[in-house]
């Protein structure tokens, strides 16, 4: 688990790393730690799946991928498994759950499609209800109409002081 | 944004290294120089391509939490409803969509309890059934938006 020096660090990189020659010794500088030891406590959060990757978040919309479904399935229980499985594996396909269904809502396997447009993103549906047998559930389809709000997860100490708090 | 653009923000989305000098290691990788790579990283960096850069956490390991949640908003008061939820700071994404149930909205929480306790004040300040859909497993997805 996360001593106070990884907390500390996570905390001083929550905001991004610098954009410099050495980045990892620029964080060391704010969070008073060597540029060995950064690298080392990071190379261990990533191992430990605490961080799951280093890299960008890209504003999709501009980069053209400007409609988004939601695609919600009603899966008999059994075969959620082996179809959420087949489904996430296709490059179109952004998030891909089982959710407990709901009164009024049967729904339980949720996926996202983003595509340039909504032509595509239904044509992509197509491909998936063919490719993993898919045209027989009851499904919904729900675009995206706006986005109010869209920001990461952001990392705070007290997070973890109390984990089953 | 140019074809060397769009091979920084592909590359960029698979992992970043995490050595001493990891610009310079990717930026072989481009075959480009290591300054070219970061004058053009800032560059997408201050026009909005691209909006953070650096560690992407697993919030649930790390004593987070997190829920997919939605309301029916009646239209004559969906602007109303939807700035009540933006307003929640354990509000992460909010979306409109196409359905009775026409807001979606992402709850993320530094303890388990308070995505409950988030939910409950959603509901008695719009006055709506919230629905809670928990995620219960998630299947791994390769996330690459290729530009």
């Amino acid at each position: 688990m996360l001593d106070s020096r990884d907390q500390h660090l996570l905390e001083c990189i929550q905001l991004g790393l610098p954009v410099c020659s050495r980045p990892y010794a620029e964080i060391g500088k704010q969070c008073e730690m060597s540029e060995t030891e950064v690298i080392a406590r990071l190379g261990s959060l990533k191992q430990q799946g605490l961080i799951k990757r280093m890299g960008v978040i890209v504003k999709h919309q501009q980069l053209g991928y400007r409609a988004n479904a939601m695609v919600v399935w009603d899966i008999p229980d059994g075969q959620v498994a082996p179809l959420g499985g087949h489904i996430s594996r296709f490059p179109f396909v952004t998030l891909c759950y089982q959710r407990p269904r709901q009164a009024e809502w049967p729904y339980n396997l949720y996926c996202m499609i983003h595509g340039k447009d909504r032509a595509v993103v239904l044509m992509q549906l197509e491909q998936l209800n063919q490719a993993c047998g898919l045209a027989n559930f009851d499904r919904q389809v729900l675009f995206s109409r706006r986005c109010f709000k869209q920001r990461g997860a952001i990392y705070r100490r007290d997070a973890t002081d109390s984990p089953h708090g | 944004m140019d074809d060397i653009d769009r091979k920084i923000i592909n590359i960029l989305q698979t992992g970043f290294p995490i050595c001493d000098s990891p610009y310079r290691q990717l930026a072989a990788e481009l075959h480009i120089g290591e300054t070219e790579l970061l004058d053009r990283l800032k560059k997408l960096l201050d026009n909005g391509t691209l909006t953070r850069f650096g560690p992407l956490y697993n919030a649930e390991r790390l004593g987070g939490a997190l829920t997919l949640a939605a309301v029916k908003a009646p239209a004559e008061c969906f602007d109303d409803i939807a700035g009540i939820i933006n307003s929640f700071p354990e509000v992460a994404h909010n979306y409109a969509r196409n359905h009775e149930l026409n807001i979606w909205f992402v709850i993320a929480t530094e303890t388990p309890g308070q995505v409950e306790q988030t939910i409950q004040a959603i509901a008695r300040q719009t006055g709506l059934s919230v629905y809670n859909m928990p995620k219960i497993k998630e299947y791994f997805v390769n996330l690459v938006f290729k530009a």
